[in-house]
């Protein structure tokens, strides 16, 4: 049942991933991708801006000293000065730089603050982080507690490429002739477009970073600790990215896709998903695809939805 | 640089010197290394106002705040099982609303999967980690080492109270509990009574 | 000053200078043999290092994986970074302190020869530790050159061994560090005054104040490791209420600092060769001084900047973040002092002078990527990315290792008597300058892209740079067997006699004393003639 609602959303969001520009790696990609989020944006804008005053100050520094080293050459009679000193000079680089300096350290001020303000979401995903793949708990949905509860690991096909000596070419594997190789998973996170969700970040056994490039920020799952985060994606599409923290012989193939979808096609996609509601103390596994982990739980749904 | 016999015995006199005020620093270094943790105490909690005990706050204390009516913060409960430990552990709710100063319970429910007796410990951890300075429990589970025999279900009170001072910025908090398999304990468990060992009982 | 260096010359005729190989190398307490020594060792470590990179770029020439295991090419890549920093950047430094200290500021030796001896023979025993836990079984570090916990306490019984061998690089730096700064203060010829030293003195000065503030932090922080391994602690361990964020802040408090430890003495070698081959005085020496002091001060400030997704309170990050930014201050200082100090000057363009350049504008690249890494919100995109191998690479390759070449192709007539070939040094330049950037630019964009740092085996889209960057890592590779050539033939072939004062420009009492330099030089302090020193005026 599960498949058969998946396979055209599938196509569907194969269409979108090429209109998207850049949401998933691209050979010869230069730069950082804009991303499907306003954050992400924002996060570009101010690489862009930052790139920019490098570029200029490189500019002048290096243009100088080519200058300097055409100008005064000994075999062209250049004959050395001796000045050594002007504090003027070094007064006036020293200031420069600190305007520079706060002028760019205020935009990126002010988004941090946004990017850290998880208040208002509307949805809270768990993400634990295993060697080598990765647990997805939708524990809240508009004061609701879906219930969906499952592990994302590396898609057969890159699995069985990605051995030593394997003989298969990474690149024929495709999906709708873009390179998913190490980048595809055999069950992506859906999540919504248009709600503000709220990550909440941990680790089972060493610590893992959770990095979709598409969404702006990484973020580390530590064992022991909680880590937030939050997102609001703007466009259906599949987004995909990877473990950003060596956590051990695999992290190279632990990858993380992101299956963005309308609301409404979400709500869809969940009640899908749902197990008939069971009896609130049943300690029972919920369906996921792994048995490694036996003792994540949290399919609670006896929830007292408060709000 | 040849020595003449007067200097000899100088030479000697200051070598000892040398290594009494060497020794003098190693003393006054070991004791500094041990004041270290007082004085960080003092320093934390008179001086910069940082809560250092992960213990319980005292009912006092916890009295000594006031409620705030006007304001109402979501607190979050997230659970989580190392897979070395074969338990279930999960929150009676998952969210509640509450007042900053005003004093919640809430119930977690652990249960033993395995036959055996295993000693487990829970790992607090709040969200966002600037909060946590502002979320005070007066009761936990986690203070503690629970015992679990085999197949046995207990139910954990939590017992908190959100610090009226909690940032305005600052709507929801989550809690989460990580339970964590006590080797040692557990070990120590089947040494010294065996009885409680699931497998003996069945 | 010609009083000394007649001097030198009758006492070279009976040197003084132990018989015998064993004699001589492993019981010296000469510092120009330690020296040579450490310069020794650090290049056999460079091409260690340099041929497990290889392996590196070779598993990565092309996606999928042909040539080694995922946990091989994590050993390689930990061991990599560890046998480069420890083995080949810090002591190629502290050869280049023990041959040059001392002969800058007049002192006839080390202020403390037999530690001298012993910070460098542990040096061999530490890394046959290190590199020997590459072949037990349970395999060598895998964990990253950092250590994290707790996947670095997954290893076998290699921690044990990695651990001890860094307490032992730690006891060696920290001796080294200890004899440097003994022998500045104490040991400088009358008149040397403080304000009168050369600018590479400085700059060691300040980075053994670095070593001794931090490699202790390293050595509790992998103690605690190991005894969270072998005695039950839970200092890191989660399970047992213990924090895996506060090794990282430990970690850093040392690891950034260190950064600096490598990148100092840099800046002072560059700060000698720029003014000789302009032939003019440093631009701004104190103004110099005081930009390595703060950059020492504020390394130890900054550390959380290399964890910001760890998930730090805003405030925090907000904190490291300023604090980060203000590095650019003196840093952009110290590059606007290395131009002023070319223009109008009487330039020429010698390999020591082709590196130092190199390393202004390659060091500053690695710098503006610095000041972007510093950018929380982009952080977070570019953090643990290709786009930090690049950046570290910029300023730990083309910052610290050319500056080092520099030093070599500087000093090199003086502590051997021969010049090097200068067509040869030319080449070696050009090849290591193309080849670096063809190897390290593309990482930029790989990191931008989206591929992470520490991978074996990555995704279709990131071919093509990658495997420009493997052949320019190669190349690279291979230019350095050039750099050993050009060094043994100067030692061992050269026909041409260096003269004492090896290049017309340079100043300092280094040049006073003949090339080579004689097994003891300075046994009487020299007499001091501001002409003849870099900054013999103190005004300035």
């Amino acid at each position: 049942m599960r498949r058969a609602l998946a396979a055209p959303a599938l196509m569907v969001l194969g269409m979108f991933a090429h209109q998207v520009a850049m949401a998933n790696p691209e050979p010869w990609q230069l730069n950082m991708p804009k991303g499907v989020t306003v954050t992400s944006n924002e996060v570009h804008d101010i690489h862009m801006i930052v790139l920019w005053i490098c570029v200029a100050i490189g500019v002048v520094v290096f243009g100088l000293m080519f200058v300097a080293m055409f100008r005064f050459r000994k075999s062209k009679g250049a004959v050395a000065a001796t000045w050594d000193h002007s504090t003027k000079l070094e007064a006036i680089w020293t200031i420069i730089p600190i305007l520079i300096l706060i002028g760019s350290a205020w935009p990126a001020t002010t988004l941090l603050l946004r990017m850290a303000d998880t208040s208002g979401s509307e949805m809270t995903v768990k993400v634990t982080g295993y060697q080598w793949k990765w647990r997805y708990e939708y524990v809240d949905f508009f004061g609701k507690d879906p219930g969906i509860n499952f592990v994302s690991s590396l898609e057969a096909q890159s699995n069985r490429a990605r051995q030593l000596g394997s003989g298969i070419d990474p690149a024929s594997i495709q999906v709708d002739g873009v390179s998913t190789y190490l980048l595809d998973v055999d069950k992506p996170l859906v999540l919504p477009t248009g709600v503000k969700i709220r990550f909440v970040f941990t680790a089972d056994d060493v610590i893992h970073a959770w990095w979709v490039p598409s969404l702006g920020w990484k973020q580390d799952a530590i064992p022991g600790i909680i880590n937030s985060a939050w997102t609001e994606i703007s466009q259906p599409g599949t987004y995909r990215g990877q473990c950003a923290e060596l956590c051990g012989r695999d992290h190279g193939f632990m990858p993380i896709v992101v299956k963005a979808v309308p609301k409404a096609e979400f709500e869809q996609w969940m009640t899908a998903q749902a197990p008939a509601p069971a009896p609130a103390p049943a300690p029972a596994e919920p369906a996921p695809a792994e048995p490694a982990p036996a003792t994540a739980t949290t399919n609670a749904p006896t929830t007292a939805p408060q709000g | 640089m040849r020595k003449q016999v007067g200097q000899h015995e100088s030479v000697k006199h200051d070598a000892r010197g040398i290594a009494r005020v060497a020794l003098g620093v190693v003393a006054a270094s070991f004791l500094f290394g041990f004041a270290m943790v007082p004085l960080y105490r003092i320093a934390c909690e008179q001086v910069l106002g940082i809560k250092l005990s992960e213990g319980a706050v005292s009912a006092a204390e916890a009295s000594s705040m006031q409620v705030d009516p006007s304001r109402t913060v979501v607190v979050e409960f997230m659970t989580s099982v190392n897979s070395k430990l074969p338990w279930a552990f999960k929150a009676e709710k998952t969210r509640v609303e509450v007042h900053p100063g005003e004093l919640t319970e809430v119930w977690f429910d652990a249960t033993n999967q395995s036959a055996q007796a295993i000693v487990g410990n829970a790992v607090p951890s709040v969200a966002p980690s600037a909060a946590s300075a502002f979320f005070n429990k007066t009761e936990c589970f986690c203070f503690t080492e629970q015992v679990l025999a085999g197949g046995e279900t207990r139910r954990m009170p939590v017992r908190f109270i959100v610090d009226p001072q909690l940032p305005q910025g600052t709507h929801t908090l989550t809690l989460s509990y990580t339970f964590y398999a006590n080797e040692l304990a557990t070990r120590n468990l089947a040494l010294v009574n065996p009885s409680v060992d699931g497998i003996a009982k069945n | 000053m010609a009083h000394a260096a007649v001097h030198d010359t009758h006492h070279d005729a009976h040197d003084h200078k132990p018989q015998g190989f064993l004699h001589r190398w492993l019981f010296t307490t000469n510092h120009k043999d330690i020296g040579t020594l450490y310069l020794v060792f650090s290049m056999l470590m460079f091409f260690v290092g340099g041929s497990m990179a290889m392996i590196i770029r070779a598993e990565l020439f092309e996606p999928g994986m042909q040539l080694v295991r995922p946990e091989f090419f994590n050993e390689m890549t930990s061991v990599h970074a560890l046998v480069m920093i420890f083995g080949a950047v810090m002591p190629a430094f502290v050869g280049l302190g023990n041959w040059m200290i001392p002969m800058q500021i007049g002192a006839p030796d080390m202020a403390l020869p037999r530690m001298n001896n012993w910070s460098f023979w542990i040096l061999p025993f530490a890394f046959t530790l290190l590199l020997s836990s590459l072949f037990m079984p349970g395999a060598g570090p895998q964990g990253g050159w950092t250590l994290y916990p707790p996947l670095s306490l997954q290893g076998g019984n290699s921690v044990a061994f990695v651990i001890f061998a860094i307490h032992m690089m730690g006891i060696s730096s920290i001796m080294g560090a200890i004899n440097i700064i003994a022998t500045i203060l104490n040991m400088r010829a009358p008149g040397m005054d403080l304000l009168k030293m050369p600018i590479f003195v400085w700059s060691w000065l300040i980075t053994a104040f670095l070593l001794i503030a931090v490699m202790p932090v390293l050595a509790g922080a992998v103690t605690m490791l190991l005894t969270d391994k072998y005695f039950g602690t839970s200092f890191f361990n989660a399970a047992g209420g213990g924090d895996p964020v506060m090794y990282q802040h430990i970690f850093w408090f040392f690891g950034h600092p260190e950064v600096y430890i490598m990148i100092l003495p840099a800046f002072g070698i560059v700060s000698e060769i720029i003014p000789t081959f302009a032939r003019k005085p440093l631009f701004g020496y104190q103004a110099m001084i005081y930009a390595i002091a703060s950059i020492a001060f504020l390394s130890f400030i900054v550390w959380a900047h290399h964890m910001f997704t760890v998930g730090m309170p805003l405030g925090g990050e907000l904190y490291f973040m300023y604090a980060t930014m203000l590095i650019a201050i003196p840093t952009g200082v110290k590059v606007f002092n290395w131009v002023t100090t070319m223009w109008e000057g009487s330039m020429t363009f010698e390999t020591p002078m082709l590196f130092a350049i190199a390393f202004v504008i390659l060091f500053t690249i690695g710098g503006f990527s610095g000041l972007m890494l510093a950018i929380v919100p982009a952080d977070f995109q570019y953090h643990d990315t290709y786009f930090v191998v690049a950046h570290f690479h910029y300023v730990l390759v083309t910052g610290a290792i050319f500056a080092i070449m520099a030093s070599v192709y500087y000093w090199l007539p003086k502590w051997c008597g021969n010049m090097y070939s200068e067509r040869w040094g030319k080449i070696h330049f050009w090849m290591s300058v193309i080849s670096v950037n063809v190897l390290f630019f593309p990482q930029h964009f790989l990191g931008l892209a989206g591929m992470p740092r520490r991978i074996p085996d990555y995704n279709v889209a990131f071919a093509d740079f990658n495997m420009i960057s493997s052949i320019g890592g190669f190349w690279f590779g291979a230019s350095q067997l050039l750099f050993v050539g050009v060094v043994i033939h100067a030692v061992y072939f050269s026909k041409k006699r260096a003269q004492a004062r090896v290049w017309e420009g340079a100043r300092g009492l280094e040049w006073t004393v003949p090339s080579p330099a004689p097994h003891h030089t300075f046994s009487e302090p020299p007499v001091i003639d501001n002409s003849q020193l870099a900054h013999g005026d103190v005004t300035h």
